[in-house]
C-alpha cells in the first residue's frame, strides 16, 4: 500500500487556496441527497455537523454523553491559538506554522500545518459571532496571553474555561441545525462498529445505551471525530469515558493507524494520591506564565516550602533554558520534573511532585491580578488537594494529557478507508510527536469549521456511491458481532472488575511506555499486555443485562479494545528507535540528556495496518518532506 | 496514612424510568477522605460488583466540575453541603465518620429518572434548540476586532455563560423552575452585541418551550442560587423577566 498524503502543489501558503478552487463542487440542490455521519460532537464534530448540515447535507450526529454541550472538548481551560497578531509582537501565519512544526519536533506534514496556521484567524471570528464570551481588554478588544513554546502572546481565552466556552459555541450552532432539521442527533449511543461496504465506509453500529438496542446507521460518508485514547494509561486528564473505540474498530476494518505512541504528557497536573484514585486533573499550562517552577537543592529536604531559603531553591527550568524559561514546551517541562524526582528531589508525601510557586507573582502583580487570571484555578485545587495556593505553592507532577497519533488521514482528512473521515484529536495530522499549548482547540475547530465543508463535497462530487441501506447485509454482521461480543462480556462471571483490569493495564504502560521508554521495559510490556488480555477474557466480572443501561459493560467494551490497541501502542514506541517530542528514547538522547531525533531513518510517519488476531501488524510509512521549515535539532536554551 | 471514615449510604435504586424504585442502603467502609465522593461510590460499587450485584448507575464525565453530568441529592441538597460545587468536586473529607448520607436523583417531572441517579435532562437541549444560539453560519463571521464588546459586558456574559447545564437549580426549586438555566443562557447573549440582534425572538421561543417541556414557575425562592455549583447568580432570572417583557411589548 502506498499512502498517498494528496498534499497539493506549490508554494505551502498558496496551496489551500489553490486546493479550495480545484476541488470539485456538489450542486446545492443535490446537497440534501447525501447523508452524513458524524460520531463525536466535541469541538471537531459538532463543528463539523453544523456547518455541514447549513450547506444542506443530512446529517446524523453522535455521542455518548447525554447531550452534545457534555464532551470532553469541554474540560480545556487555556485557550487557543490564532495568528492574529492583535499584539504588535510578531506573530504571524507563518510564525505559528513554523513554531507548531518545531514544537511537533518534525514530525508532522507541512502543508497540513499551514493551512491549520492560516484558518486559525477565522476560528477567532466565528467563534466571537457566536457570542462567545472571551476576555477583553478596557478597550473592548480581545485579549491575549502566552503558551509554552511560543515566545509571541496568541493564545485567545475565556477565563480558565476556554473549551467550555468554544464548545458551548459550536453545540449552540449544532442546537441551530437540530432545530431546522439538518442534524438528527442520537445522544447516549456508543459506536461498536464501522461498517465498510463495497470498499468504502458506509455506515455504523451503535449500542443504545439507555435501552441497550443495536442499531445500524447508514449514509454516503462516516466522519469520526471520537476525541484521543489517552485513557488508555487509566489514569489521565482526559474524561472518564474518552476511549479508542471507534477509532480502533475503524482501525480493524482496514484504517491504518498512525504513530500511536505519540502521547503527551502534560507537566502541570495534580500529582497522584492513592489507588482509589479515578482521573487526574490539570491545572492549565497558562499558570507557567506566573508560577515558577522549583524543587530544594538538596535531595531529601523535607522542610515545607516557606523554609526553604531562596539560595536552596533550584529554578530548573529557568536554570537550563534561559530564554524559555518555564515556558519550555509540554514534553521538556514533563521530562525534568521527572528528572528531578528520580534523583529524589521532588516534594510532597510521595515526592512525585514539584512546586509551581506563584509567590513571586502575587508580590509583582497583587493578589488580585492573579486571582482574575486563574481563580477558577487556583479554587480547583484547593478543592482537591485542600491546600491554598495563594499561600503555599502548588505541588504539580507530569500526567497523560493528549495523544498526537490518530487514525492516518491524507490533505483532505480522509483515511486510507475512502469514506471515512477522520477530525480533531481522532487523527494524528497536524502535531506531530508533541502538540504546543493551545492548539488542539484550534485543530478541532479548523477541521469541523473550515476544512471538511470543503474536503467533503469534493470526495462526494468525485465518486459515484450507489445506495446503501442499513439492512444490508454488512451491517447485520457488525450488528451480530457487537451482539456476541456483549454477550461475552456478560457471560464470564470472573472475579475481577472492569476498572481493576483497566488500572493494571495503565500501570504496565506509565511505567514502561509513560514519560521515558526503552527497549527493554517496552518488550516486556509487549509480553505483559497479551497476559492481562488473556487473564480479562476469563476473569472478568459484568453484571446486569445487555438491554438496559449497564455502565459495566459500556466500560468492559472499551477496555477490551485499549487491551488490544495497547499492544500497537507500545509496538509502535519500540519500532521507533529515536526521540522526537514527547515519544523519549532512553537510547537516544543528547548528551544533555534532551531527546535526540533521529531523521536519517525516522523523518516518517508510521501507519500502521490490523493485519488480523495474533498477527503482528504491518508498517506503512509516509516519509515527512520539510521544504519550509529547516530539520533542526529543538533548542529552547 | 491516609484518613479514613465509614459511611452508610442510602441510595435510591431504580431499573428505567417505567420501573419503580426504592431506597438500599449500603455500607462504605474505609473510605479514604481525600476520594471524591463519585470515587467513594466507585469503591462501594466494585464491591457490588465483586458480589453479583449491578453497581449504582450514576453520570459522571469530566470529574473536574465543568461538563455538567454528575449530580445527585445528597440528604436533600442538589450536589451536596459544599456550597458552588459539583459532586464530582465534593470529597469525602466534607463529611465526618458514620454519617448516614442519602443519595438520591434529581427529583423534576421533566427530568425523569433514566436509572438509579442518572435523569433525562433532553428538556435543557430542547430549550437551547429553541432559540439559545446566535444565527450566524460558519464562513459568514466579520473580523474579530470590528466590533469592540465592553469588558464589563462580556465579563457579565461570561458569569452567565459559566453555566454547566446540570440540572441542580431545577432539583433544589420547590416548584421545579428551569429559570435560572433559561435566564443565564438569555442574559449570556443579550448582553453581547452580536446576540442582540435576535433577542426578542429568542426571548420569546425559549421561555414557551421551557413551558412546555413542563417546568414550574419561579415563586423567588431563590434556591436555584443557593445550589447552583457554577454560583450563577438571579440576577439572570430578572433579566429573563425583562427580556420577555421587551418581547412582549415589541410583539
Ligand atoms: C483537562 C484538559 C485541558 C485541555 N486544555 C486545552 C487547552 O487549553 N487548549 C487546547 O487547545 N487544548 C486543550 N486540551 C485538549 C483538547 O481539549 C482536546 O484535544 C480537544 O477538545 C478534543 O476535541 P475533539 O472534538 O477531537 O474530541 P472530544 O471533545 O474528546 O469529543 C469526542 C466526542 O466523541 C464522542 N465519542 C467518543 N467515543 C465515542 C464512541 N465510541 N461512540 C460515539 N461517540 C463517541 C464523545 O461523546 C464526544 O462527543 C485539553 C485537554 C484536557 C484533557
Ligand atoms: S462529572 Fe463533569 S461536572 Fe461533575
Amino acid at each position: 500500500m502506498t499512502l498517498d498524503s494528496k498534499v497539493p502543489g506549490g508554494p505551502v501558503s498558496e496551496k489551500w487556496t489553490r486546493h479550495k478552487f480545484d476541488m470539485k463542487l456538489v450542486n446545492p440542490a443535490n446537497k440534501r441527497k447525501f447523508t452524513v455521519i458524524v460520531v463525536g460532537t466535541g469541538l471537531a464534530g459538532a463543528s463539523a455537523a453544523a456547518s455541514l448540515s447549513e450547506l444542506g447535507y443530512q446529517v446524523k450526529a453522535f455521542c455518548l454523553q447525554d447531550s452534545p454541550r457534555r464532551a470532553h472538548s469541554i474540560a480545556a481551560q487555556g485557550g487557543i491559538n490564532a495568528a492574529k497578531n492583535y499584539q504588535n509582537d510578531g506573530d504571524s501565519v507563518y510564525r505559528l506554522f513554523y513554531d507548531t512544526v518545531k514544537g511537533g519536533d518534525y514530525r508532522s506534514r507541512e502543508a497540513n500545518v499551514y493551512r491549520l496556521a492560516e484558518l486559525s484567524v477565522n476560528i477567532i471570528d466565528q467563534c466571537v459571532a457566536q457570542g462567545v464570551p472571551f476576555a477583553r481588554e478596557y478597550g473592548g478588544m480581545l485579549d491575549n496571553r502566552s503558551f509554552g513554546g511560543a515566545q509571541v502572546s496568541r493564545t485567545f481565552y475565556a477565563r480558565g474555561q476556554t473549551g467550555q466556552q468554544l464548545l458551548l459555541g459550536a453545540y449552540s450552532a449544532l442546537c441551530k441545525e437540530i432545530a431546522a432539521g439538518g442534524v438528527k442527533m442520537f445522544p447516549r449511543r456508543e459506536m461498536l462498529d464501522l461498517v465498510v461496504v463495497g470498499g468504502r465506509a458506509r455506515g455504523i453500529v451503535v449500542r443504545n445505551m439507555v435501552d441497550g438496542s443495536i442499531e445500524s446507521h447508514a449514509g454516503d460518508a462516516v466522519i469520526l471525530a471520537t476525541g484521543g485514547y489517552g485513557n488508555v494509561f487509566y489514569l489521565s486528564t482526559n474524561a472518564k469515558p474518552c476511549n479508542v473505540t471507534a477509532t480502533w474498530r475503524a482501525a480493524r476494518k482496514g484504517a491504518l493507524f498512525a504513530n500511536p505512541c505519540f502521547t503527551q504528557i502534560h507537566p502541570t497536573c495534580i500529582p497522584v494520591h492513592g489507588d482509589c484514585q479515578s482521573k487526574l486533573t490539570l491545572m492549565s499550562e497558562s499558570l507557567r506564565n506566573d508560577g515558577r517552577i522549583w524543587v530544594p537543592n538538596k535531595s531529601g529536604d523535607k522542610r515545607p516550602p516557606g523554609q526553604i531559603p531562596e539560595q536552596e531553591r533550584d529554578y530548573y527550568l529557568e536554570r537550563k533554558y534561559p530564554s524559555f524559561g518555564n515556558l519550555v514546551p509540554r514534553d521538556v517541562a514533563s521530562r525534568n520534573a521527572k528528572e528531578v524526582c528520580d534523583k529524589g528531589r521532588g516534594v510532597g508525601s510521595t515526592g512525585m511532585a514539584v512546586y509551581l510557586d506563584f509567590r513571586d507573582s502575587i508580590q509583582r502583580l497583587g493578589r488580585s491580578t492573579i486571582e482574575a487570571r486563574y481563580g477558577n484555578l487556583f479554587q480547583m485545587y484547593e478543592k482537591i488537594v485542600d491546600d491554598d495556593p495563594y499561600q503555599v505553592p502548588m505541588m504539580i507532577y507530569p500526567a497523560i494529557h493528549y495523544t498526537m497519533g490518530g487514525l492516518w488521514v491524507d490533505y483532505n482528512l480522509m483515511s486510507n478507508l475512502p469514506g471515512l473521515h477522520v477530525l480533531g484529536e481522532a487523527n494524528f495530522s497536524d502535531h506531530g510527536a508533541n502538540r504546543l499549548g493551545a492548539s488542539a482547540l484550534m485543530q478541532g475547530l479548523a477541521d469541523g469549521y473550515f476544512v471538511i465543508p470543503y474536503t467533503l463535497g469534493h470526495y462526494f462530487a468525485s465518486n459515484r456511491l450507489d445506495p446503501v441501506k442499513a439492512e444490508a447485509p454488512e451491517f447485520k454482521e457488525a450488528e451480530q458481532s457487537a451482539r456476541q461480543r456483549i454477550q461475552k462480556f456478560l457471560s464470564l462471571k470472573g472475579k475481577k472488575t472492569v476498572d481493576e483490569f483497566h488500572r493494571d493495564l495503565g500501570l504496565l504502560l506509565w511505567d514502561k511506555c509513560g514519560m521515558s521508554r526503552n527497549q527493554a521495559g517496552l518488550e516486556e510490556a509487549l509480553r505483559k499486555i497479551p497476559e492481562i488480555r488473556e487473564e480479562f477474557s476469563k476473569n472478568l466480572v459484568v453484571n446486569g443485562s445487555a438491554d438496559s443501561l449497564n455502565q459495566s459493560l459500556e466500560k468492559a467494551g472499551r477496555v477490551a479494545d485499549f487491551l488490544e490497541f495497547a499492544e500497537l501502542l507500545v509496538l509502535d514506541a519500540l519500532e521507533r528507535k529515536e526521540s522526537c517530542g514527547g515519544h523519549f528514547r532512553e537510547e537516544s538522547q543528547t548528551e544533555e540528556g534532551e531527546a535526540l531525533r533521529d531523521d536519517v531513518n525516522f523523518c516518517h510517519v508510521s501507519a500502521w495496518e490490523w493485519a488480523g488476531e495474533g498477527k503482528k501488524p504491518i508498517l506503512h510509512k509516509e516519509p515527512l518532506v520539510f521544504d519550509e521549515v529547516h530539520l533542526a535539532q529543538r533548542s529552547y536554551k | 496514612m491516609a484518613n479514613t471514615i465509614n459511611l452508610t449510604l442510602k441510595v435510591w435504586r431504580q431499573k428505567s424510568s417505567d420501573s419503580p424504585g426504592a431506597f438500599e442502603i449500603y455500607q462504605a467502609h474505609d473510605i479514604d477522605t481525600d476520594l471524591s465522593f463519585l470515587e467513594m461510590l466507585d469503591v462501594v460499587n466494585i464491591n457490588l460488583e465483586k458480589n453479583g450485584k449491578e453497581p449504582i448507575a450514576f453520570d459522571h464525565d469530566c470529574r473536574e466540575g465543568i461538563c455538567g453530568c454528575c449530580g445527585a441529592m445528597i440528604n436533600g441538597q442538589a450536589h451536596g453541603p459544599e456550597h458552588g460545587t459539583t459532586l464530582c468536586q465534593l470529597h469525602v473529607r466534607k463529611f465526618r465518620d458514620g454519617d448516614t448520607l442519602v443519595i438520591e436523583p434529581w427529583r423534576s417531572r421533566a427530568f425523569p429518572v433514566v436509572r438509579d441517579l442518572i435523569v433525562d435532562r433532553s428538556a435543557f437541549d430542547r430549550i437551547i434548540q429553541a432559540g439559545g444560539y446566535v444565527t450566524v453560519r460558519t464562513g459568514s463571521a466579520p473580523e474579530a476586532h470590528s466590533l469592540p464588546v465592553p469588558k464589563i459586558d462580556a465579563d457579565e456574559a461570561f458569569d452567565s455563560a459559566a453555566c454547566i447545564g446540570c440540572g441542580a437549580c431545577v432539583a433544589a426549586c420547590p416548584n421545579a423552575s428551569a429559570v435560572l438555566f433559561v435566564g443565564a443562557k438569555i442574559s449570556h447573549l443579550a448582553l453581547l452585541p452580536q446576540g442582540r440582534v435576535e433577542r426578542e425572538r429568542r426571548a420569546r421561543a425559549m421561555v414557551e418551550r421551557m413551558d412546555l417541556e413542563g417546568f414550574g414557575n419561579c415563586s423567588n425562592h431563590y434556591e436555584c442560587e443557593a445550589a447552583c455549583p457554577k454560583e450563577i447568580s438571579v440576577r439572570n432570572i430578572a433579566r429573563l423577566n425583562r427580556e420577555f417583557f421587551r418581547a412582549f411589548v415589541k410583539g
